[in-house]
């Protein structure tokens, strides 16, 4: 067994599923075929449903992985070759060259300016040329640039300027072999090419464009720099339509849908409307597919609020008015009638397809496709591509970026769950010498000053920044450097704080965000603690900013050298304490949801508590007879609870409930109900939901009207109707739940097609508002249409109406399709009413986590944290987060299990550093800054009226610092006399 | 010519990166601007505002990530609120609140950040110098 494992693509998942493992105590190899890691979400502008900004979300990670010492990163690289076994694989890597030197290139871009070559920029979509030499995008990882040999002239431009040397034209491809316990597969997804839909125009007309194409146009940093303007001629779109279902719910193309696409295409029409209120902004849909946390309301949001049309029809085809270029769509609504339209500009949602790289994976791994050429797998097992190897994201299917996110880190404790004896065998930590203790000194300061080649040296005079840094107080040494990042410079710096007796560094150069970690690590090897340093920013915010006023950039030089100096006098070494963890964890919930995480952590060889208020596991899945694909799942659950039973880290408490819980992450101590009390690290939310029970349509007054799980029960024993009528979206989507219940129109699917099995002469009939198939679930609406199965769609002002004539029941409709009325007579009529959360509110408060508006439990951040509550240590699983199916809670139970992992893997956690504090002199215990704290950091210590900071909690983000009126608050390292320094030092000369 | 001094506290993961990310697109602006980076911009207080002013700065800059994206979940709404707090009291030590600033910038927008602090400049180049005690 070796304890590293292979990650095999960059992109968010492959980031989140490193990151997961690397944290709790494995070796990681992050295998992309391009040269930067960062994947499709590094193009996106926003993400649905809260329009966050994409960048701003994942620029941490990046940096994260990037610079985590057990991830080791192998860009511009393909895997050529797997042997071995689960434990044990040996895996080949070609590294493609990239013909810069990885090891010195810092990464300053001096070579693209100077590079003669255009091409067309593949990160832009093709909408703008990049150099010849390049990196994607500004905030790549790793920041090193890459020559394009095949639009290379050789020129040596870049060699020449390149005084870094990193310029490297030999380079040739090497291989690498690895060593890995087990893999996984994170490859993505590419998207549908639009070019052989002749109908849509697109590469005929300029001004068809797909979403991709459109997300950069909306992006800030995109080829017009965030004005949403059409390709052809620069203009402002006043009429943009958008196209669903391109390459999607297609037969020509791809029979699947693509599972995102009416999210994106909704939120980046609500986008350009930000930028120009006066668009209109149409979409064209067949179904609209809002079926995830929050989406719904964001779909509603999209009409009643941004004012956007939705158009059901067929997709429509597209003309273009040559002198004009606008085009015109001829597109046919449900009643067959056919209207024409013009719009400025249209945008095609094209939807997502396997990677090219799929069927040289399969080969390579030896893992099964499915029939659309994606990674198979099993409703029980959605993150296994075979022993030893483990799939996620959109590679195993299109998926959001959520349910990406918490299926990396379900493959994560997958990955770690087959080599989890060898925890921490294989992890590097960095040992550095002992800390000077600096306490009693008087500061002496040392400046570096960088050139960055001549990117701030070309521009901001640097001898004269670094005379005039001498002047300064305390500062008793000074230096100029070609690049302050370079290896040798490090030796540099070490060398002048033994040499000066240096207590205090500033490094004057690029951006400390990027930059300051490697400084910290430098002084912290010459003996000083790392907060010593202090970094101020004469490049990104000055050289390159400031070009042609090389004067003003060298005053403005100055002066930040000197705050930055400033501060340095004031800054004092910084520790983090850190905490005992106890190394086990707490499951509330005995569904499906909690079976799986607790038997997760129980593999991680970790002891866990499992406890279930009712006398028997089980939960929801106890309910559910069949699945789509033909598993039983009433003898998974057997298995599930044996393996439970059998495991010695397990303990089962059923009839139990959770009575107080106490404490906070590493150090929770839980009372249960049968007087026990249980210590433990982390705790997993897991209580699941339960099927809503309707009041409406005779519910409960008439015995043929049941609801879908009552009826798959009755399935089961055999079902006598001549008429089935199935009622979907039942008090969902409505005043009762504005959500939609994500599951019920492929439950509706599997229970007709079950009921049509077993009794083909049954008339079926489901009434729906949209069918809500996604994904590979499309399949089982086709065949149910296919196996006669009648669908009949009505609109939420036209409800359907059940009555009772006599003793039969009559149901009216008005298919909204065909603008009819129905009547239809059943035998049984069957409500799918969604699923509802329990009342979550007492645990809510006892753990001091949120609910959302529904009722559901609230994660730390919608799309990156989807199992993570902001409290720490406190994860979700199952239907407590929100409605989903089996598959989906499995991932998600997993992705806790690798996220408690993170914590419960270690016997202490450090704090951060950088955290709040209080002055227990000064304090008076007004007790204005608790509820300023996100965290629950801040307690008032009841005795001593003073209020006190949970190290382990606090975040330092400042907040509370600012709150309190009496100056006893403070933050570490941004301390009042710290920031009134740096405010003094530049206004008062 | 008179030029403005102004102070930029800038939150670590937004609006710094903004500022990054104008320099990283060498998107040109005026040089009156010195960042102070914090990581959050809720930590920002009155205080530091007015000793700023005080000091003789002609105008204060807040940025923070946009509504929703603060790193540490609802700082920015605090600042927010500090804000509408800020320019009263400025008003009642006499300082044209049009002197403070607060704006959001998203990592993605190196183009928006120029943009204020070109605007930020030129504002008060017109304002002229800060004269405390002066009506200003
Ligand atoms: S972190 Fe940017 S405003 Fe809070």
């Amino acid at each position: 067994m070796v304890g590293s494992v292979m990650v095999v693509g960059g992109g968010i998942a492959g980031m989140q599923a490193s990151l997961d493992l690397a944290d709790s105590g494995f070796r990681v190899y992050l295998v992309d075929k391009a040269p930067t890691i960062g994947g499709v979400m590094a193009q996106l502008d926003k993400t649905f449903p809260t329009l966050d900004c994409s960048m701003c979300i994942m620029a941490p990670k990046l940096v994260a992985t990037g610079r985590h010492h057990n991830i080791h990163l192998l860009t511009n690289a393909d895997i050529i070759n797997v042997e071995g076994n689960p434990g044990n694989f040996t895996v080949t890597v070609k590294m493609n060259p990239r013909f810069v030197n990885a090891e010195k290139c810092t990464g300053c871009g001096l070579c693209a300016q100077y590079c003669p070559v255009e091409a067309v920029n593949e990160y832009d979509e093709r909408l703008t040329l990049r150099r010849g030499i390049y990196v994607d995008y500004p905030q790549a990882v790793p920041l090193v640039y890459a020559i394009d040999r095949e639009k290379c002239i050789g020129c040596g431009l870049c060699e020449n300027i390149c005084q870094a040397e990193a310029i490297e034209y030999d380079q040739t491809p090497s291989e690498e072999k690895v060593n890995v316990g087990a893999i996984i597969l994170a490859a993505g997804f590419d998207e549908f090419e639009p070019d052989t839909k002749k109908e849509y125009g697109y590469g005929r007309f300029k001004n068809v464009v797909t979403a991709t194409e459109f997300e950069r146009i909306l992006s800030a940093s995109g080829p017009f720099a965030g004005h949403v303007v059409r390709p052809s001629d620069g203009e402002i779109p006043k009429r943009i339509a958008f196209l669903q279902c391109v390459g999607s719910r297609d037969e020509k193309s791809n029979k699947y849908c693509s599972a995102v696409c009416c999210m994106y295409a909704t939120k980046e029409a609500i986008i350009a409307k930000e930028h120009n209120p006066d668009l209109e902004a149409t979409i064209f849909f067949m179904d609209m597919r809002t079926y995830g946390k929050g989406f719904e309301q964001f779909y509603q949001r999209a009409q009643s609020e941004y004012g956007l049309s939705y158009i059901r029809s067929r997709v429509p085809c597209i003309e273009e008015n040559p002198e004009t270029q606008n085009l015109l769509l001829t597109y046919e609504t449900e009643d067959g009638t056919i209207t024409k339209a013009e719009f400025d500009m249209v945008v095609l949602s094209v939807g997502l397809e396997p990677p090219k790289s799929s069927q040289e994976l399969s080969t390579v791994f030896g893992v099964p496709l499915n029939d659309y050429g994606f990674l198979d797998w099993k409703i029980f097992e959605p993150l296994k591509a075979k022993e030893g190897i483990y799939a996620c994201g959109a590679f195993s299917g299109p998926k959001d970026i959520p349910d990406t996110v918490a299926q990396a880190s379900g493959a994560a404790a997958m990955a770690s769950g087959v080599i989890s004896g060898e925890r921490g065998t294989l992890v590097e930590e960095k040992v550095y010498p002992q800390e000077i203790d600096v306490a009693e000194q008087q500061p002496r300061i040392g400046v570096f000053v960088c050139w960055c080649g001549i990117n701030i040296g070309g521009i901001v005079n640097v001898p004269e920044v670094m005379e005039y840094a001498s002047t300064l107080p305390n500062v008793v040494f000074v230096d100029q450097n070609l690049y302050t990042c370079s290896q040798d410079t490090q030796e540099k710096i070490k060398q002048a704080v033994e040499e000066h007796n240096l207590n205090r560094v500033v490094v004057a150069s690029c951006t400390p965000r990027t930059h300051e970690p490697l400084f910290q690590s430098t002084i912290r090897e010459a003996g000083l603690n790392p907060y010593l340093f202090e970094m101020t920013n004469i490049r990104d915010q000055c050289s390159w900013v400031h070009m042609h006023t090389p004067e003003e950039a060298t005053e403005k030089a100055k002066d930040l050298v000197r705050m930055a100096v400033a501060k340095s006098n004031l800054l004092e070494p910084l520790k983090s304490s850190s905490v005992e963890v106890t190394q086990s964890g707490l499951v509330i919930g005995g569904g499906i949801a909690g079976m799986t995480a607790a038997l997760g952590l129980a593999q991680q060889g970790f002891t866990v508590h499992l406890v279930e208020k009712e006398d028997h596991l089980g939960g929801l899945l106890r309910s559910i007879r069949f699945t789509m694909s033909g598993e039983d799942p009433q003898e998974y659950l057997a298995t599930l609870e044996q393996s439970l039973r059998d495991h010695p880290n397990v303990h089962i408490h059923t009839g139990t409930t959770v009575e107080r819980i106490d404490g906070y992450v590493g150090n929770f101590t839980t009372a249960l109900s049968s007087g026990e009390e249980i210590r433990h690290g982390i705790c997993v939310v897991a209580v699941g939901g339960q099927e809503h029970k309707p009041a409406s349509y005779l519910y409960g007054k008439d015995e043929r009207v049941v609801t879908q799980l009552e009826f798959e029960d009755m399935l089961s024993k055999g079902v006598k109707a001549k008429t089935v009528v199935m009622i979907n979206c039942v008090e969902s989507r409505d005043d009762t739940k504005e959500y939609c219940s994500r599951v019920c129109c492929s439950e509706a699917v599997k229970n007709a097609l079950k009921l049509k099995e077993k009794n083909p002469d049954t008339n079926v009939y489901i009434l729906y508002r949209d069918m809500r198939t996604y994904a590979f679930r499309e399949q089982y609406y086709d065949r149910a249409r296919e196996n006669g199965i009648v669908f009949m769609r009505y609109d939420p002002e036209t409800k359907p109406r059940l009555e009772k004539k006599g003793e039969s029941l009559v149901l009216y409709a008005h298919d909204a399709a065909l603008d009819l009325d129905f009547e239809l007579h059943p035998d049984l009529v069957v409500l799918s009413t969604g699923v509802s959360p329990y009342d979550n509110s007492a645990l809510s408060q006892m753990l001091k986590v949120p609910l959302d508006r529904d009722g559901f439990f609230l994660e730390a951040h919608m799309k990156l944290r989807p199992v993570d509550f902001a409290t720490d240590g406190v994860f979700m699983a199952g239907l407590a987060h929100s409605p989903k199916f089996i598959d989906e809670t499995i991932s998600q139970a997993y992705g806790a299990v690798a996220r408690a992992c993170t914590i419960i893997s270690k016997e202490r956690i450090e704090t951060e550093p950088i955290i709040a504090e209080v002055d227990e002199e000064l304090c008076c215990g007004c007790q204005v800054c608790i509820p300023m704290c996100p965290y629950n950091a801040r307690e008032l210590d009841e005795e001593e009226n003073i209020v006190k900071v949970n190290e382990v909690l606090c975040k330092g983000c400042g907040s509370c610092v600012a709150a309190c009126p009496s100056g006893a608050a403070q933050q570490r390292h941004f301390r009042d006399n710290q920031l009134s320094s740096m405010i003094e030092a530049f206004v008062r000369r | 010519m008179y030029e403005p001094k102004i102070i930029g506290f800038l939150c670590n993961w937004c609006s710094y990166a903004a500022a990054d990310l104008a320099g990283t697109s060498r998107i040109q602006y005026p040089s009156n601007m010195r960042a102070i980076r914090v990581m959050c911009s809720s930590r920002i207080d009155p205080e530091h505002v007015l000793r700023a002013f005080v000091n003789g700065a002609d105008g204060v800059l807040i940025a923070g990530c946009h509504p929703g994206d603060c790193h540490y979940i609802s700082g920015n709404y605090k600042t927010e609120r500090k804000y509408v707090l800020m320019r009263k009291m400025l008003e009642q030590f006499g300082i044209d609140p049009r002197r403070l600033r607060l704006e959001w910038c998203s990592s993605a927008e190196g183009g928006k950040f120029a943009q204020v602090v070109t605007e930020m400049t030129e504002e008060l180049r017109t304002l002229g110098p800060i004269q405390l005690g002066a009506g200003d």
